[in-house]
């Protein structure tokens, strides 16, 4: 398929379009009538869907930009350099969602920029800002050829090859605070947060399944684009993904165990509450299955089964933000005599970021050169 | 790749400059863990309490004029009740409209004063204003800020973004935040600072009938804390009304206390002291709240930003550098 077989107005670009245009004005009357109006917070629950899903899922989906763009420029592994830009495109798309959920969930949003100017050094939430705004930069400067090479402009592309190695690095620095800031923003509720989920080696566990989810999610998208854009897979490519998968995935589900076992011990998480059994289905979904599956040799060279594994890692890893985010809480917070679920604005506005970022990616793929298929 | 050896150092020094200067933090960035001598704070004794939630009104009338925790321009009062209806206030909790409340726990047949078995105590509920405070560490932009002086912790809503970490930092569940209205603020006790700075003190300890809020330094509110804990139950006491080293005295029996001023030592030690008859977590107070110093939690990851910083230049150097020639062969 060449990129002008690409057809834009299909049914699902409808849809799309339809879901963006309904948490477009979600959005609006939550700007207009407030948080209280537009979602089911409180002061029990000051954070929910938009804060889980969105910034810590969204940020940790993008974590592909700079796993795939370190192996290929800092390890020099250039065999997995094709996919190095639809990894940095998606990263930029998951830092958008959650650049743009952040800024509806904060109460006066046009105040987003005041981090920047007043910093406090103390909070977590300040290393946070820090790093959106410098990555985001980053991600734009990495993701610049594709625009440089559309408008036929050599010259500010070879500038900009010339220092990839060094912005790559940046990149990678950047993401590995990032990940693990945004686990560290829990350590400071120690009697909020399930000891499930609560460790001091939270940023640490973030950081791993960062690199985990990474590569399920790149091998995902490839193994979907090449479906959907109807070319053939890069086999070689895929393989090498799944493997590196299966050792990230052993070894954070070691992690897990020893936290588990050092924290609250087996026999909290089997005690059959809510909240152990979320802690148990992100476990076994996202974590032991996705291992033991990998380590069968026909499920690790065969893309059905490594599509299927990566499936099961992206839903367990966004589970576990959810949990982290919310689920932990629950417990705490139903003593105090309060539940959360999201308002249908809520997720409204959540599904319209997703059917964005969805759009934005086929769009792109469309007119700049991201796959690399023929004009 | 066309970049040379001296090109690369030079972008990832550029880079590790920038981010360097934007993340080393000099060595007082942590936050202060002595109270300060002039520190003022707040005693409440639920013994002498009566529930009359003088404190409750008063409040909501002294922190509704500029400088209050309450004040909105062009609102008079804060109550929960709408206008023309015909009832008292009633907020059976903190919310953005009330930020000192009184709470009654019962059990039983509910006849015995401070008494957890067919007994009842009151509970005044507002910022416990911490020696340490989560708020002011994990606040992002500096709005919710600490006194040097008086301790007190206060909010400057012109820095507020409404990020709402106050309320996951803070481990009593003080901060309220202004769901109803589409340019929110977080409201807290902010001990009646704009009052302080008038040469009076707070509302809720002027206006209690029976001393069972003192206002006074810390220091003197933590003396009469623990020399109340050795009165006999049944003796005669002078309290203080109003403030610690007032002259007025309420003269009574003292009843029985837990041996437990609520306060000293949780979360690293709060500017608002409590005692009781019934254990604290009876009357709702988590009694899991550590106490060590919670900033420290978040810091202990603040302090390693630096060593990261360096760690991954350095290995991500070095492993450009080791290789960059691994697939010259395959390429050329």
């Amino acid at each position: 398929m060449t990129q002008k077989d690409i057809k834009l107005f299909t049914p699902t670009t409808v849809v799309l379009l339809v879901i963006m245009a309904a948490g477009g004005l979600a959005a609006l009357y939550r700007v207009f009538f407030g948080l209280g109006a537009s979602t089911h917070l409180s002061n029990i629950w000051p954070w929910g869907l938009w804060i889980s899903f969105d910034v810590l899922g969204g940020v940790a989906l993008a974590a592909g930009g700079f796993v795939i763009a370190g192996t290929v420029y800092l390890l020099n592994w250039k065999k997995y350099k094709p996919i190095v830009r639809p990894a940095i495109l998606n990263a930029f798309f998951g830092y958008a969602l959650a650049a743009t959920s952040i800024t509806l969930d904060i109460g006066v949003p046009w105040r987003i920029w005041h981090p920047v100017v007043m910093w406090q050094v103390n909070s977590i939430m300040f290393i946070v800002a820090i790093h959106v705004v410098l990555y985001t930069t980053t991600l734009a400067t990495e993701s610049s050829p594709l625009i440089f090479e559309k408008l036929n402009m050599p010259r500010a592309l070879h500038f900009v090859e010339k220092i990839m190695v060094g912005i790559v690095l940046f990149g990678v620095l950047l993401s590995t605070l990032h990940q693990s800031s945004l686990g560290a923003v829990f350590l400071i509720a120690p009697t909020k947060v399930s000891p499930l989920w609560y460790s001091s080696r939270l940023p640490y566990m973030f950081l791993v399944s960062a690199v985990m989810l990474a590569l399920s999610m790149v091998s995902f998208e490839t193994i979907l684009s090449s479906r959907v854009f109807k070319h053939e897979p890069p086999r070689d490519i895929l393989l090498g993904l799944a493997r590196g998968s299966l050792v990230v995935t052993g070894f954070y589900l070691v992690l897990k165990l020893w936290d588990l076992i050092t924290g609250p011990g087996i026999g909290y998480a089997l005690n059959g509450s809510l909240v152990s059994n979320m802690y148990l289905l992100e476990m076994i979904l996202g974590i032991i299955l996705p291992f033991v599956l990998l380590l069968m040799n026909n499920v690790r060279t065969r893309l059905n089964g490594i599509f299927f594994v990566n499936v099961l890692v992206i839903i367990g890893t966004v589970l576990n933000r959810l949990n982290v985010g919310i689920v932990s809480m629950a417990e705490y917070n139903g003593r105090m005599g309060y539940d959360y679920f999201p308002s249908w604005m809520e997720f409204l506005v959540t599904m319209a970021m997703i059917a964005f970022a969805i759009l934005g990616f086929k769009i792109s793929v469309k007119y700049l050169n991201v796959l690399k298929l023929e004009h | 790749m066309s970049m040379n050896r001296r090109d690369f150092l030079k972008t990832a020094a550029a880079g590790s400059g920038i981010l360097l200067a934007s993340t080393v933090t000099p060595a007082n960035a942590s936050m202060p863990k002595e109270l300060p001598p002039e520190a003022v704070g707040i005693l409440y004794d639920a013994t002498l309490c009566i529930g009359c939630k003088s404190c409750m009104v008063n409040c909501k009338t002294y922190n509704n004029v500029p400088g209050g925790a309450l004040y909105l321009p062009g609102r008079a009062t804060s109550y929960e009740v709408k206008p023309g209806e015909p009832y008292w206030d009633s907020a059976t909790d903190l919310s953005s409209k009330t930020v000192n409340v009184i709470k009654v726990n019962k059990s039983g047949t509910a006849v015995n004063k401070d008494n957890n078995e067919n007994g009842y105590s009151f509970i005044k509920q507002h910022c416990l204003h911490c020696i340490t405070p989560a708020c002011v560490s994990v606040c992002p932009v500096g709005a919710l800020r600490k006194n040097p002086v008086t301790g007190v912790v206060y909010y400057e809503e012109s820095r507020c973004i409404g990020c709402r970490y106050c309320m996951i930092g803070c481990p009593f569940n003080i901060p309220r935040y202004e769901y109803e209205r589409a340019i929110p603020q977080v409201r807290k006790c902010q001990l009646c600072q704009h009052r302080y700075e008038e040469g009076k003190y707070s509302a809720c300890c002027e206006f209690c009938p029976t001393g069972a809020s003192i206002f006074g330094k810390v220091v003197d509110l933590r003396k009469e804390a623990a020399k109340r804990l050795t009165l006999k139950p049944g003796d005669v006491y002078d309290f203080p009304v109003q403030t610690v080293g007032s002259k007025e005295k309420s003269r009574r029996p003292v009843s029985k206390y837990i041996n437990h001023v609520y306060g000293m030592k949780e979360a690293g030690g709060t500017q608002y002291l409590l005692l009781a008859g019934v254990p604290f977590d009876w009357l709702g107070f988590n009694k899991n709240i550590s106490e060590a110093y919670l900033p420290d939690l978040t810091w202990a990851y603040i302090a390693k930003i630096p060593a990261v910083i360096a760690g991954v230049i350095l290995v991500g150097t070095a492993t450009w550098a080791i290789t960059k020639n691994r697939n010259k062969d395959k390429e050329e």
